[in-house]
């Protein structure tokens, strides 16, 4: 009999196990609805952004700015790790890091001193453990609102470190959301600046960029190019932010969905498992009841 | 140049605050304040702080705080793209005069060197801006 109460206790338990993956999911996909109505009313800055930065860099000269041009030996890099607050996302974080460690390694083999910035709490944990250089921690940021003036604040801090020359380059390693079902760990380089002749050429062959007309510019294109540099900056970055928390909502749903429908495995199988047990224990009292029955009789 | 009215729109990562039609837009360039009328020349400039003023379709006079940002001119549309950008009505004063009250606690306390010190500065501006706007009489 005992076996049979534990099997009950152990479905009650798989039920409680369910209910809160259950709630998680919901939360995770509203959350998630959030994360993407950001991600929506961001998309107008950063297009209109790309367009003027774009049409600037096509009127000034290609190394007018010292944010663009590649230092002739990396001796220093800095990693902006983003990843989640929370865990119980299946192996969204693990990803991250994973490919975190990779960059790192390949860029210490190089002979790079690399130091990391740390966006959400399980990136600065595993950078703590591993006993890695750590610069600047952001922990309560991700997941939630996440608002410009952190990314515009960070991306300061690297453009004044990239130019005294505390780091050769910043690089970034976040979650791009693809879908629902995907989120890719990418690493990007934040500076200096991927050269935006790629961009031009897209923007050429775009219906929308033959209209575009030669502008007044007041100041000087490369002084305006030098104003709107850093923002760009900042902009990468606070995208990284919003991809990254969107892709871990949509991990945690995913994640919480597939522990509901392994709650409900369980439990069908242990409930299976109770009702056999149940059945068993009656057919043997029936027996007892039956034989001692015969005994009288004879 | 046929047209008569502009269209606006005021844009900040995180939303768009305007998006409407003007008869005309005045926004603060970095350079000095500049006027947009329907049919200017395409015209680019950075923003410094201060207040975007339009006259709107019913010829009502609406202001807008912005800081931080570039603008951009074309003959039947202004785009306006800032760091922060709020309507006038939209102001939150109490925020702002905490801020204040931050921005200047922060300015006394310090050394006058460092990039804090920068940045209480410029947090005392924007307060001072938002506070000075709202209370500003309508038109």
């Amino acid at each position: 009999m005992a076996t049979l109460k534990e099997v009950k206790l152990k479905i009650a338990a798989v039920k409680k196990t369910k209910q809160i993956t259950k709630a998680m999911n919901m939360v995770a996909a509203s959350r998630l609805r959030s994360a993407q109505q950001r991600m929506e009313g961001f998309r107008p800055y950063a297009a209109k952004f790309e367009e003027v930065l774009g049409s600037l860099a096509q009127s000034s000269a290609d190394d007018s700015n010292p944010l663009l041009v590649p230092r002739e030996s990396i001796k220093t890099a800095n990693v902006l790790l983003c990843t989640s607050d929370r865990g119980l996302c299946g192996g969204f974080n693990a990803n991250l890091i994973e490919k975190a460690e990779e960059l790192a390694n390949t860029l210490a083999d190089k002979g790079v001193a690399v130091s990391f910035t740390a966006f959400g709490k399980k990136g600065r944990d595993w950078l703590r453990r591993e006993k890695r250089t750590m610069v600047e921690q952001h922990i309560g940021v991700m997941g939630g609102t996440i608002g410009f003036n952190i990314a515009a604040t960070t991306g300061r801090d690297m453009v004044s470190s990239f130019l005294q020359g505390t780091y050769d380059e910043v690089l970034m390693v976040y979650a791009e959301f693809v879908g629902m079902s995907k989120q890719l760990p990418v690493v990007k380089q934040l500076l200096p600046i991927p050269p935006l002749e790629i961009a031009d050429e897209q923007q050429v062959s775009d219906e929308e960029a033959t209209y575009l007309p030669e502008h007044i510019c007041e100041p000087s294109p490369e002084e305006l190019l030098g104003e709107i540099l850093p923002k760009s900056v900042d902009i990468q970055i606070y995208r990284a932010l919003l991809e990254t928390s969107a892709s871990e909502h949509a991990a945690r749903m995913l994640a919480m969905d597939n522990a509901t429908k392994a709650c409900n495995d369980m439990i069908e199988s242990l409930t299976l498992a109770y009702n056999k047990a149940r059945q068993s224990s009656i057919t043997a009292e029936l027996m007892d009841i039956v034989g001692g029955a015969e005994a009288l009789k004879g | 140049m046929a047209e008569k009215t502009l269209k606006l729109e005021i844009v900040t990562p995180e939303k768009s605050v305007v998006s409407e039609t003007a008869r005309i837009v005045m926004a603060p360039a970095a350079l000095g304040e500049f006027g947009v009328l329907p049919g200017h020349t395409p015209f680019m400039t950075n923003l410094k702080l201060g207040t975007v003023r339009y006259v709107d379709d019913g010829g009502k006079e609406r202001l807008v705080f912005v800081s931080g940002g570039f603008a951009e001119a074309l003959p039947n549309k202004v785009t306006i793209l800032a760091e922060s950008a709020e309507r006038r009505r939209e102001i939150d004063v109490d925020r702002a005069k905490a801020a204040l009250e931050r921005a200047e606690k922060r300015l006394a306390s310090e050394d006058r060197e460092g990039i804090d010190f920068v940045r209480a500065r410029a947090a005392l501006a924007r307060a001072i801006m938002r506070i000075r706007m709202a209370e500003s009489p309508r038109v």
